[in-house]
């Protein structure tokens, strides 16, 4: 059935798979942002053991799905995978060693011998945090900005400044993203504390950090919503493929694309009310509403920077370098065969979705952390 | 057109590569055994109702979060260093290696992570018989990231199923099946899996033998040797039929490699297989320091074109054979292939000139060219040889690759031995009183270790200077940055793999100390 689908369509579909995984994964960074907030919210050992906790059985999922995002970008849009990478090296490799210390600081932190004591792997955590969200928000932001490149005839990448994407912070734009992003996760992993954990105290907590951690998400996010609809886009021209300048242009896409622009304020809206619900009315659901309400956010966002003629990765240093979903992507061959196997992606979410609330059918308390055989 | 890069950058590039993935290779393979070991041990649990099964399976299953959790650490590395450090390599045929990635991540890492999961954690939560089923989905999904990532590997190593296009100059998918089913992917994902096996059987022995010297945990001791020897017995049998076939694949497909692992400069019929050998420590040529032969050696006649090509006097191709070529036996001389190579070059820029010039129907005429069988045949076949400087670059370090071989290969025999004699002895209930065999089976743990790394380098090493057999050499897929940045990431992951594994294995020997929970 794929086979008889249009270079061009699958091309759109794979961007809108990949646009699903940014934003699963964006949702997914509860872990890293309650990671943030362990010495904050768990004031006594037994309350920080219980975050650290609640977070660990979930760290996998955050972790999968970057990897998984990074293979279908491979598979779907080689081009981009080794433009980015290759060329923004340092940023790519800062995002991945802040996983590589998380990856082994839940197992490690508590066991005995541990040569670099808990609290250095708690620190660990807290450093995946950090940088896991924040720099991959400024890297997005590089999207709607463009980054320093060019190719050439076999398109092979050439960097154009020597801190090889770090340079992507000189960019407030950029950075707003990045900060709205590491908000967002902390606003998601307090409503995860609230929503999964049986313990007033750290309910209570958690609902007080809620407020303070929402109105710099509000000042962040709406500087960067509000800068993107005012700036010039990199369009493309759908018949030469000459990519131009195009004033408004991402103000075009939302107007012209009035389904994604409902997804994004559903999304908005969603990830208020589950603040909202929180913190007057007294939900512990919350976390569901701005999960998915960030889930369309960011696929929304996704759409807007890659389609209705657009380039989702712009070269600022040499237009024509930029890359389009069309420019970058796999053969019509590969992205069939792919698509085939994305077929399956309905049934892993289904048995993931079902053995997460037969995990989270209990709320997690003290009680349950003392008798745990397998304890973080 | 495609620039060589600077040699350092490339040998750099390589070096960390090597790092990271050997890194990786310390935990892969015990995780691919030992979630199967588990699988068995908690299926016994739950078969006969025992407590004792359920403390067995916990005891293995906490050091096997302990290994698990720095494997996956070291695995985003890797992925992400094809993007990073060879970006030319991911353009060029990322229409074809990406997707086993991607499918990787689909079906193989959702599946070990959920799972795995409920296997820690869901002793309580769901019932005896899910969680049963979630221990074997997390073992078979292990090993299906080890098939989709062997799949990419074994295409490296014998490309197949695609077609080189000249518009966006890459090679492009044509078979998915080809892809996936390759002989080459096929033997290297059996092969592979199954030195896992063996290694996490030879772990569960080691560590078991250790309590049974210490007079410590017998009962577990005993039954852990019983599942993990059957298990290492069959799988062992199984390890070297299929390292047999790998060599056969290999023979046939990477004469180059066959001959490093052979130590093999001289083709001949009837040639005769080194069982042991020493390469000589001064040159016998004195140009090129690739050219060492043996100083002693014990050779079975016959023995080695038996092993290639199942005919006791059917020609093997030595070092000589492949770089001066060989008439009567039909192989190409390294020289011809680069002359081939240049003209594919050649060819290819010329029609990217004809295209930019706007001259549609000269590039045209060219492209249709380029496609011809003939041309794909007797030139593109060759396309990497065309980067290639000097005939002597297509040597890979022999004697490295040679001991590697050789050591992997007398080692996986001694595996059948003492997986043979651990399950006699606890069979017959005498294995407390073979204190020589439980030493033995603790220092064949680290041996398990050896011959597992020891055979990627033969891969790995063995095809040098391919990345892509015969299509890209590793200089043409090296991302262009400055050599600092490598050594600085090169560095990096030393210092920080290295502080992790200490602090692994203190953890993994304090677990084994404090034994199972009471
Ligand atoms: C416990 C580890 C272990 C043991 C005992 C053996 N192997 Fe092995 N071997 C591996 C672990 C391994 C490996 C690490 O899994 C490799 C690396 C690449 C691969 O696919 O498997 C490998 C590669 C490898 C290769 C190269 C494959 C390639 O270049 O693509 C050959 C020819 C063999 N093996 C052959 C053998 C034979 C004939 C053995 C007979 C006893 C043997 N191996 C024992
Ligand atoms: C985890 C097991 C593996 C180990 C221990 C390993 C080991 C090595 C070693 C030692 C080298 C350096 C060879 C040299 O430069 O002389 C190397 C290079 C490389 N390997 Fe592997 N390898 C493994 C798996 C893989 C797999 C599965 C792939 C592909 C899917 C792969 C792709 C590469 C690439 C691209 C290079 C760099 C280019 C080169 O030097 O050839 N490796 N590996
Ligand atoms: C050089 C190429 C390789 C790459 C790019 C790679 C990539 C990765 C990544 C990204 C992970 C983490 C997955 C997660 O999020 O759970 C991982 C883990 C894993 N990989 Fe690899 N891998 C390579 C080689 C291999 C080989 C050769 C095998 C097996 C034959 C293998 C088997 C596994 C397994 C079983 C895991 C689970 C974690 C563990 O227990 O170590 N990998 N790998």
């Amino acid at each position: 059935m794929f086979e008889n689908l249009s270079h061009l369509v699958l091309q759109q579909y794979w961007w809108i798979l990949i646009a699903i995984l940014g934003a699963l994964f964006v949702f997914l960074t509860f872990v890293q942002g309650g990671q943030t907030l362990i010495y904050s919210i768990g004031k006594t050992e037994n309350e920080k053991t219980m975050l650290i906790n609640t977070l660990g059985r979930k760290w996998e999922f955050t972790f999968t799905t970057l990897v998984t995002f990074g293979g279908a970008f491979f598979a779907s849009f080689p081009l981009f995978y080794a433009t980015s990478f290759g060329g923004a090296y340092w940023v790519w490799f800062a995002i991945l060693i802040a996983f590589v210390l998380q990856a082994v600081s839940y197992e490690y932190r508590k066991k005995p011998a541990n040569l670099l004591g808990t609290k250095t792997f708690e620190i660990f955590l807290v450093i995946n945090g950090l940088l896991g969200t924040i720099l991959v928000g400024t890297a997005v932001g590089t999207f709607f900005n463009g980054a320093q490149f060019s190719l050439n005839e076999l398109n092979q990448v050439d960097w154009q400044t020597p801190f090889r994407g770090l340079e992507a912070v000189l960019t407030l734009h950029n950075v707003a993203l990045g900060l709205t992003v590491f908000f967002l996760s902390r606003i998601l992993g307090l409503l995860y504390f609230i929503f999964t954990i049986d313990n007033e105290n750290i309910v209570a907590r958690s609902k007080k950090s809620l407020l303070y951690n929402t109105f710099p998400f509000l000042v962040f996010f709406l500087w960067f919503v509000i800068q993107l609809i005012l700036k010039e886009g990199f369009a493309v021209d759908p018949d030469t493929g000459e990519v131009f300048m195009e004033k408004f242009k991402y103000l075009h896409n939302v107007i012209q694309m009035p389904l994604n622009a409902l997804i994004l304020v559903v999304g908005v809206v969603g990830v208020l009310w589950g603040v909202i619900s929180t913190l007057f009315m007294k939900s512990l659901k919350g976390f569901w509403f701005t999960g998915a309400g960030t889930v369309l956010v960011v696929f929304a966002l996704f759409i807007i920077a890659g389609f209705n003629n657009t380039a989702f990765y712009p070269s600022a240093y040499d237009l024509q370098s930029s890359l389009t979903i069309q420019n970058a992507s796999s053969s019509h061959f590969t992205l069939t065969a792919m698509s085939y196997v994305s077929l399956m992606i309905p049934f892993v979410l289904a048995y993931i979705v079902y053995f997460w609330r037969a995990m989270n059918k209990k709320k997690l308390d003290e009680k349950e952390i003392t008798e745990e055989s397998h304890l973080y | 057109m495609i620039e060589i890069a600077d040699l350092s950058l490339v040998d750099w590039s390589r070096a960390q590569f090597a790092l990271t993935a050997m890194y990786h290779w310390i935990f892969v393979p015990l995780t691919l055994g030992i979630t199967f070991i588990i699988a068995f041990m908690e299926t016994l649990y739950v078969k006969t109702g025992k407590e004792e099964w359920k403390k067995i399976t916990k005891f293995w299953m906490t050091l096997f979060g302990i290994n698990f959790a720095i494997g996956v650490a070291t695995g985003i590395i890797l992925e992400f260093e094809f993007g990073t450090n060879w970006s030319n390599y991911s353009w060029f045929v990322g229409d074809i290696f990406g997707a086993p990635l991607a499918v990787e991540g689909i079906l193989a890492f959702f599946m070990e992570s959920t799972f795995i999961a409920i296997m820690f954690f869901g002793w309580k939560k769901v019932s005896k018989k899910m969680h049963l089923l979630a221990t074997w989905l997390t073992a078979i999904g292990a090993n299906l990231s080890a098939l989709w990532i062997l799949v990419a590997n074994g295409w490296m190593q014998k490309p197949v199923g695609m077609v080189f296009n000249p518009e966006t100059a890459r090679n492009e998918m044509q078979n998915f099946w080809d892809v996936l089913f390759s002989p080459t992917a096929i033997d290297k994902w059996l092969h592979a899996t199954s030195s896992g096996f063996v290694l996490a059987a030879i772990f569960v022995i080691g560590i078991s033998a250790w309590y049974i010297l210490k007079k410590r945990e017998i009962i577990l001791a005993k039954k852990s040797i019983l599942v993990a020897a059957i298990f290492g017995l069959l799988s062992s049998v199984y390890l070297i039929w299929t390292g047999d076939d790998s060599a056969r694949t290999i023979a046939n497909e990477q004469p180059m490699k066959f001959a490093a692992i052979e130590g093999l400069y001289n083709g001949s019929e009837g040639a005769g297989l080194v069982a042991m050998g020493v390469f000589s420590s001064t040159e016998t040529d004195p140009v090129n320091e690739n050219y060492k032969d043996f100083n002693i050696k014990i050779e079975i006649p016959n023995f080695l074109s038996y092993m290639a090509f199942l005919d006791w006097n059917a020609f093997v191709p030595g070092v000589h054979d492949l770089i001066n070529g060989n008439e009567k036996y039909g192989y190409m001389a390294a020289s011809e292939k680069i002359e081939r190579g240049k003209i594919a070059i050649q060819k290819l820029k010329e029609f990217k000139d004809a295209r930019k010039s706007g001259n549609t129907e000269a590039a045209e005429t060219m492209k249709t060219e380029i496609m011809s069988k003939d041309f794909q045949d007797n030139y593109f076949k060759y396309f990497g040889y065309g980067y290639i400087q000097n005939t002597d670059d297509l040597i890979p370090n022999i004697p490295l690759t040679f001991y590697s071989f050789h050591i992997m290969v007398a080692l996986g025999f001694l595996f059948v031995i003492l997986f043979i004699l651990a399950l006699l002895f606890v069979i017959k209930d005498s294995i407390a009183n073979k204190r020589w065999f439980l030493r033995f089976a603790i220092i064949s743990i680290p041996l398990a270790y050896v011959a597992s790394q020891a055979g990627w380098i033969v891969a790995e090493v063995g095809r040098q200077p391919w990345v892509i057999q015969d299509l890209m050499p590793t200089m043409a897929a090296v991302t262009r940055i400055n050599t600092g940045a490598v050594q600085t990431t090169f560095w990096l992951f030393a210092i920080i793999f290295t502080v992790l594994l200490i602090a692994e294995l203190k953890i993994m020997f304090r677990q084994i100390n404090i034994g199972p929970k009471h």
